[in-house]
């Protein structure tokens, strides 16, 4: 049993925000039960349609996305996704974002209603918006930013964060001291690819986040960095394509981990991921 | 849907760049409708990391064929791949064509198939002869000897007509100036269903000649794909009322109508 804030989690694994859905795409590969917790594609106040195409590309060992958080918004989320999510058995946290702690607080207000809510993630770390900087870049505006979802909501608040930025240790520091029940990390890193036969970036928002085993060191070294500095749990990713891969999450200090780009690949691929670990802990101990 | 490890039956060179793969893949086989596809990992690690998307060829007693095109890495991997070894495969994916009840079918429908969007018109046609219905084929290559399953279509009893961009054979230039010669000579039965695969710019200009015609037409689309399930959000297809679609999940086959040309 893994305990993050009021959460407690069957296994360590969680699948990553923006590359699961919201679950029911994956119900013919695995046994969704079997996941130790679900977190959605990030959720905002009003409908987004997202960027224009082409939104992906694929990199050396990674991927490129510039999707720009295409979702339905919450109340469509919560009456046609929700019921679903609920059903399975497994923890949901929601992924939530807005253009500022208002609206963020708006969204964590709103789900605190849903008792099949269980944790709310902060997505203050997205590169894809065109906003002048990130919130996640800026320690000040990541602590107005949970602490206004803290005084919206008491369930679990995991902050997950950028790793676009020179002082990752400090940011975590500003979303605990804010009342972050944790903190996730990372997203994805600021990319670009040129196509050079048209002389043009291959993604229309010219820009996007670079995910996938390519960014494992990098993200490795981070959850290592902050895991040493807080007291509160990390959650590891960046890059897991196995168990071995979320291992070395767990040895670098991660209480639990998330697996995105991978489901891609292999849609079946945490039930593998969760067996690989166990195997590892009996061993262990 | 589902993920299979699926033996390697056979991996051959059909002509110039186009490969042929058949798979034993039973569950795929079982449940695959013509237009539909699966996601292949072509190469095993992690550099190549997505799966590509291939359109279902053939599938029948157990198992499916993929007809493809070397383009680039991954296609090049899979091309090297020898009969007994495994693939991972994902599927079947997708809407397919739609096929109406024979009654209502119209008796010949046209397939236009441009380079290798020969490839799932194959498996629509073969479906249509068990219908006991014979379709008109205009089949687009760039030159003779890269015309694809001209055999194949007409042992389904297809009316198979032939459009080269090098004049070396049949109509000279593009599939889609055929398609305006077969209807200007009427040789084809009015409101006659129009299904269309190929390389995109053929797709647009087939789509507006039906539509000038008043023929419906049916495309199927091509993306990028990552997951190939409605999961990642970057297939996706714009439709003229604005609606936003998903290629892998809602598509790849589209109602030519519905889909805004420009894009
Ligand atoms: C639903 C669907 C069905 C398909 N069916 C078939 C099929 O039956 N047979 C077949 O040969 N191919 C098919 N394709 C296209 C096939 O998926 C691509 O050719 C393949 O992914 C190329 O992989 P690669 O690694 O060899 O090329 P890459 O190294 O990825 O790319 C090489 C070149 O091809 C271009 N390219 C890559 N992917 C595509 C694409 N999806 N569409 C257009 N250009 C692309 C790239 O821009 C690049 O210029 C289908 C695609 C879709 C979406
Ligand atoms: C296509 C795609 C969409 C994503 N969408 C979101 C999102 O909506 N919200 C979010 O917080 N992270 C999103 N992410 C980031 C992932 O959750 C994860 O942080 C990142 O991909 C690194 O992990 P990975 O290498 O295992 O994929 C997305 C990633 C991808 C590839
Ligand atoms: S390919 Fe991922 S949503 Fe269509």
């Amino acid at each position: 049993m893994i305990t993050i804030g009021k959460l407690k989690l069957k296994n360590p694994v969680m699948v990553a925000s923006g590359t699961f859905g919201y679950a029911r795409e994956f119900e013919d590969f695995l046994d969704l039960k079997k996941l130790g917790a679900i977190v959605t594609k990030t959720i905002t106040l009003k409908p987004r349609q997202g960027n224009p195409m082409p939104r992906i590309c694929e990199t050396a060992s990674g991927m490129l996305n510039a999707i720009g958080l295409q979702n339905e918004g919450i109340e469509n989320f919560i009456n046609e996704k929700l019921p679903y999510l609920a059903k399975i058995g497994t923890s949901v946290i929601v992924s939530i974002s807005g253009n500022n702690a208002e609206e963020f607080s708006r969204l964590a207000k709103r789900l605190d209603k849903e008792k099949s809510v269980d944790g709310i993630e902060l997505n203050i770390s997205c590169p894809n918006i065109q906003a002048k900087g990130l919130v996640a870049q800026c320690p000040d505006a990541t602590y107005e930013v949970v602490e206004a979802v803290r005084k919206a909501t008491d369930k679990t608040i995991i902050t997950k964060l950028s790793p676009n930025v020179t002082d990752i240790v400090g940011i975590a520091k500003c979303a605990c001291n804010a009342g972050s029940d944790a903190v996730s990390l990372v997203n994805t890193f600021l990319g670009m690819v040129i196509d050079i036969n048209t002389e043009k970036p291959k993604l229309a928002n010219v820009t996007g986040g670079l995910s996938g085993p390519c960014i494992k060191p990098i993200a490795l070294r981070m959850v290592w960095e902050v895991a040493k500095n807080i007291d509160k749990p990390v959650i590891g990713m960046g890059g897991i394509m196995s168990a071995e891969d979320a291992i070395e999450f767990l040895l670098a200090g991660a209480k639990a981990v998330q697996v995105g780009t991978a489901n891609f690949v292999e849609p079946g691929i945490c039930e593998k991921i969760i067996k690989g670990i166990d195997k590892w802990t009996k061993k262990k101990s | 849907m589902k993920d299979i490890k699926a033996t390697i039956l056979s991996n051959v060179k059909v002509k110039g760049d186009y490969y042929k793969i058949i798979l034993d893949a039973v569950y795929i086989a079982k449940h695959a409708k013509p237009g539909q596809f699966v996601q292949v990992r072509c190469a095993s690690g992690t550099e190549i990391l997505f799966r590509r998307p291939f359109s279902i060829h053939r599938a029948r007693s157990g198992k499916i064929e993929m007809l493809y095109e070397v383009v680039g890495k991954g296609t090049e991997v899979l091309s090297c791949k020898r009969s007994g070894e495994c693939v991972d495969v994902l599927g079947p994916l997708g809407n397919g064509f739609t096929l109406l009840p024979p009654s209502t079918l119209h008796p010949s429908p046209i397939l236009i198939a441009g380079g290798i969007g020969t490839a799932p018109l194959v498996f629509l046609a073969e479906e249509l002869a068990k219908r006991k219905i014979k379709p008109i084929v205009l089949i687009g290559a760039r030159t003779k000897s890269l015309i694809l399953c001209e055999k194949d279509f007409k042992k389904a009893g297809a009316d198979v007509k032939i459009a080269t961009d090098d004049a070396s054979r049949g109509y000279k230039g593009f599939v889609s100036g055929l398609l305006e010669e077969v209807i200007k000579k009427g040789k084809y039965s009015q409101g006659a269903k129009v299904y269309c695969c190929g390389p995109d710019p053929m797709m647009k200009s087939i789509a507006s000649i039906c539509l000038k015609h008043g023929l419906k037409c049916e495309v199927s689309l091509e993306e990028t794909m990552a997951c190939g399930i409605g999961a990642c959000l970057g297939c996706v297809v714009k439709l003229k009322n604005g609606e936003q679609k998903l290629a892998c999940k809602d598509g790849p086959v589209f109602d030519a109508e519905k889909l805004s040309l420009e894009q």
